[in-house]
Formats: structure tokens, C-alpha cells, sequence
């Protein structure tokens, strides 16, 4: 109990704080139906659970993240991996890179629309164009930030640049690339709510603009509260994956 | 014949601007099988440059490098090397992970190489410490494991490069001792890089002086006939530690005024 409470008590203790300073907002200063209070939301979305609208939603948004991120790290890391370790691949590919990560994958939603439709595929693709330029630029520069006298030291213990790269190089970078990918997933929930709130016929976005169209303020504040803890259990699921298996190379221990 | 020659060996080096340093010119040694050589030197006369250009990490721009009779092209595990820092080890493996890396990469069994491992960080004096990561060991633990690490590999030669540098007082005098122990054990040949006279004094069979540089050069060497453990009141001692100070002082009064 004791080991309970001081691993998880400070979160307890926050979001029973977050919840009441809402109640207390929603009904003593503002009271208004446009801002409701906790205790109403959470009674619809316990409606829209029964009725099984809210997990539609929900596995919607989720399914895009999951398979954008993935194929998104996916081919950034190699891409990454490759700039970091060739100076010459870094100049040629340094031109895509700084060019396209300027242009906010919110801003080729139109594109995206347009040639993919409004179906799956626009929205992975834009889930793709945002996770790839975070994990390629983080895992690059995990790759130039390796102490030479590592890879010295490989050398002068007779390894190829194979093993270099495979026994040295690549975990070397690793919390880079952890990072990236945790970044990754954190842009990866804004570009899919714009993405769904201008095309998409299921997703938390399309929710959010549904309930703007239908003036349902509940089902809005549903789709929100949705939004924080997802990305709240998601980031945890992400460091305590990182922890679990992958503490040995996080830069701390 | 020697073990390893450096013949007139210079390396320039090039800076942004595209200016040229000349770090060390018409260099020229000879470490002979079995010694322990310590290359001595004011800070910046290029010790790290020389170390560096017998490990093969860089090439010479003129002159010659014989390793035997074969010119040395690039690293290999002939010559291990120990750094100063601990930046060259691998914080994602343990102690003995560390040790074992270059008989993975030989594709050593598995049993044999942690059996290997082990006798060498027993050697080292880290017994018990197999599992611990590089960040929970102090700072002369984890020389212990460079150390380990570069001897479980066998090599002709190992090249320290100022490797106690970064220790305490303490640490470092006990470091030494163990230095001479595991050396006497294993006889392989030394090359050790300090700009420390009392260091040089107390692990060296020979001491090279290196001029300040740019332009650096061997000044002289000394050889140093000190039998068993070496005393620093002995008298013996201090008389080679004067002979050595002569020799650097006015080196690091030029390197120093040419600092400022």
C-alpha cells in the first residue's frame, strides 16, 4: 500500500484536483450548458459507450496513430540511421528533410484529401509525413552525436564497420530515437483530430465537429476528456515500455 | 628488431579556416617487445597525436609507422588502446559485456568468452562487479574495465592514453600500482602517454620527452633501471625524477608562454 501510494499517489492527488477545479468552474462560474461539468460528461460518455458511438470513434483515431507511427518509424529510423552514418546520403537527403519538416502535415491535409480521398489512407499518410521527419532528424543526430572514442575503441578490438554499426552505432542511438518516436506519437494526436475534424466519417475529430454541427457541447467535451487521457495512457504505455525494455540504453543509468 | 618504428613521421593537421598545424615533425621512435614506454610531454605537444597515429586511428602525413616490418594502415587488435575518458565505453552493456566485446565480435563462444571475461576483470581487481553498468562504477572502476577490456583481447601492445588522468590522487597512485602488477604479469608491451613526471617515473622502463609543439619532436629518452616496487622518497627515485624535470622544464615554460 505504501509502495502504491508513493508511486501513484501524485497522480491520484492530480487528477482528482484536475476533475474538481473543473466541477467547481463548470458550475459555480460559469454555469452554463456550454461548459459542463464533469459529472454530465462522464454520464454521456457512458451513454455513448453503451451505444458503442464512442468506441467507434475511438478505435478509429487509434488504428490511424498506431499504423501511421509505425510505418512512420519504420522507414524513418533506416532513413536516419543511413544520414547519420554517410556524410555525403546527409547532404542529398538534407534538402527533403529541412524542406518538408517546414510544411506541418496539418497543411497537407487538402493534399492529402485530394489524393488519397477521405478514407484510411489520407489519414495514414498524414500520420506517416508527421512521424517520419521527427524520427529521420532525431535518429540522425543520435548517429553524429556517438563519441568517436567509441567507435575508436571498436575498431582497436578488431571489429568490422558491419559490427561497428550493428553492435555500436545502433545502440548508441537508441534513446534517439526513442525520443523521436516518443514526439512522434505526441504530434501524431494533433494532425489526426485536424485530419478527421475536415475529413472523416468516424475519429474523435469527426466527433468534435459533429458535435460543433449538432450543437452536442457534451459530445464534445467527451471527445476531448477522450483525447487528454488517450494520450496520457499512451505517453505512460510509451515510457514504461522505453524503461522496461530498453533502461539499459536510456542515458541516465 | 623493434616492435614498433616511427620514422621521421609528421602529421599536419588542417583547421577550418585552412590554416595548417603542424603537430608533430621528423618524429622518430623505437619501442622495443616487452617494455613499458612512457611517452612524457607538456599539454598540447601532440602525446595524443602520437598514440593516435601508432593506434592507426589516423594516418600519418609523412614518414612511416612499422608495426614488425609492416607499416600500420589502420586500427586493429594488435594494439589495444585504454582512453582517458570513459566516453569509449559502452554504457548499454554491463561490465562484463564490455570486456567480452572483442571476442563477440571474433565469434568466441559465448561460455568461453565470459569465462575469459572474467578471469581478466578478476585480474583488474573488479570481482563482483560483472553486472554493473558503466554508470554505476566510479571513475577508476571504469578505467579497470577499459583496461580488462583491451587485455582479455590479447593484443602485442597496448597504448594508454593518459588513461589516470581524470582521477583522484588516490585512485590514481593505486591504479598505478596495479598498472605494474598486471604488467609484470603479462609482459605485453606498453606505450603510456602521461604529462605526469611522477607517473612516468613510477611505471615507465623507459621515458621518452617530447619538445613543445608545434613541430614536436622526441627530446630524449631515458632509461629507467628501477627494480621492484618503485619508492617516491627512495633517493634513486627522485634522482631520475630531476633528470626527467630538466629535460620538460623548458618545454613547458615554451609551451605555456606560447598558450598565452
Amino acid at each position: 500500500m505504501g509502495c502504491w501510494w508513493s508511486r501513484y499517489g501524485g497522480y491520484l492527488v492530480g487528477f482528482v484536483s484536475l476533475f474538481t477545479l473543473w466541477h467547481l468552474a463548470a458550475v459555480y462560474l460559469v454555469g452554463s450548458v456550454l461548459f459542463p461539468p464533469p459529472s454530465v460528461v462522464f454520464r454521456k460518455a457512458m451513454v455513448l459507450l453503451r451505444n458503442g458511438v464512442l468506441i467507434e470513434h475511438l478505435w478509429a483515431s487509434v488504428q490511424r496513430i498506431l499504423a501511421g507511427f509505425i510505418a512512420g518509424s519504420l522507414l524513418g529510423i533506416p532513413i536516419g540511421l543511413a544520414m547519420g552514418s554517410f556524410r555525403s546520403l546527409r547532404k542529398i537527403l538534407e534538402p527533403y528533410t529541412e524542406f518538408l519538416r517546414f510544411i506541418p502535415s496539418v497543411a497537407m491535409i487538402t493534399v492529402a484529401v485530394i489524393w488519397f480521398g477521405i478514407g484510411e489512407a489520407s489519414k495514414i499518410f498524414l500520420i506517416v509525413y508527421t512521424t517520419i521527419f521527427i524520427v529521420i532528424l532525431n535518429t540522425a543526430a543520435g548517429v553524429s552525436a556517438i563519441a568517436p572514442n567509441k567507435i575508436r575503441a571498436a575498431q582497436a578490438l578488431g571489429a568490422t564497420r558491419a559490427q561497428i554499426f550493428l553492435h555500436v552505432a545502433l545502440p548508441a542511438t537508441v534513446p534517439y530515437i526513442l525520443t523521436g518516436m516518443r514526439l512522434a506519437m505526441a504530434n501524431s494526436f494533433t494532425t489526426i483530430v485536424a485530419a478527421e475534424l475536415i475529413a472523416a466519417n468516424e475519429g474523435l475529430g469527426k466527433m468534435l465537429w459533429d458535435g460543433r454541427m449538432f450543437m452536442l457541447v457534451d459530445d464534445i467535451f467527451v471527445s476531448l476528456v477522450c483525447l487528454g487521457l488517450l494520450g496520457f495512457a499512451v505517453d505512460r504505455m510509451f515510457r514504461w515500455s522505453i524503461y522496461t525494455f530498453a533502461g539499459k540504453y536510456s542515458p541516465a543509468t | 628488431m623493434s616492435l614498433v618504428r616511427l620514422r621521421n613521421v609528421q602529421k599536419t593537421y588542417r583547421s577550418l579556416q585552412g590554416a595548417d598545424y603542424v603537430a608533430v615533425e621528423g618524429f622518430d621512435l623505437a619501442i622495443e617487445a616487452g617494455e613499458f614506454f612512457c611517452l612524457l610531454g607538456p599539454s598540447g605537444c601532440g602525446k595524443t597525436t602520437v598514440l593516435k597515429l601508432v593506434a592507426g586511428f589516423e594516418s600519418p602525413t609523412a614518414g612511416e609507422i612499422l608495426m614488425g616490418d609492416t607499416p600500420v594502415t589502420g586500427a586493429s587488435r594488435d594494439r589495444g588502446v585504454v582512453f582517458q575518458g570513459d566516453d569509449s565505453l559502452y554504457g548499454w552493456l554491463t561490465a562484463v559485456e564490455n570486456v567480452e566485446f572483442g571476442l563477440r565480435m571474433r565469434g568466441v563462444t559465448k561460455s568461453e568468452r565470459r569465462d575469459r571475461a572474467m578471469r581478466y576483470l578478476e585480474l583488474v581487481g573488479l570481482h563482483g562487479q560483472q553486472q554493473k553498468y558503466p554508470a554505476e562504477l566510479s571513475g577508476g572502476m571504469k578505467q579497470r574495465i577499459q583496461i580488462a577490456r583491451a587485455l582479455v583481447n590479447e593484443p602485442t601492445m597496448l597504448l594508454m592514453d593518459e588513461p589516470f588522468a581524470a582521477l583522484d590522487a588516490q585512485t590514481r597512485a593505486l591504479m598505478q600500482q596495479e598498472l605494474v602488477t598486471v604488467w609484470r604479469a603479462m609482459r605485453t608491451t606498453v606505450l603510456f602517454i602521461t604529462h605526469d613526471i611522477d607517473e612516468a617515473v613510477t611505471l615507465g622502463t623507459r621515458i621518452g620527452v617530447m619538445r613543445a609543439g608545434p613541430r614536436a619532436a622526441v627530446k630524449g629518452v631515458l632509461d629507467v633501471s628501477l627494480n621492484g616496487a618503485r619508492d617516491r622518497t627512495d633517493d634513486v627515485f627522485l634522482r631520475y625524477y630531476r633528470q626527467v624535470y630538466e629535460m620538460i622544464r623548458d618545454e613547458v615554460a615554451k609551451s605555456n608562454a606560447r598558450a598565452e
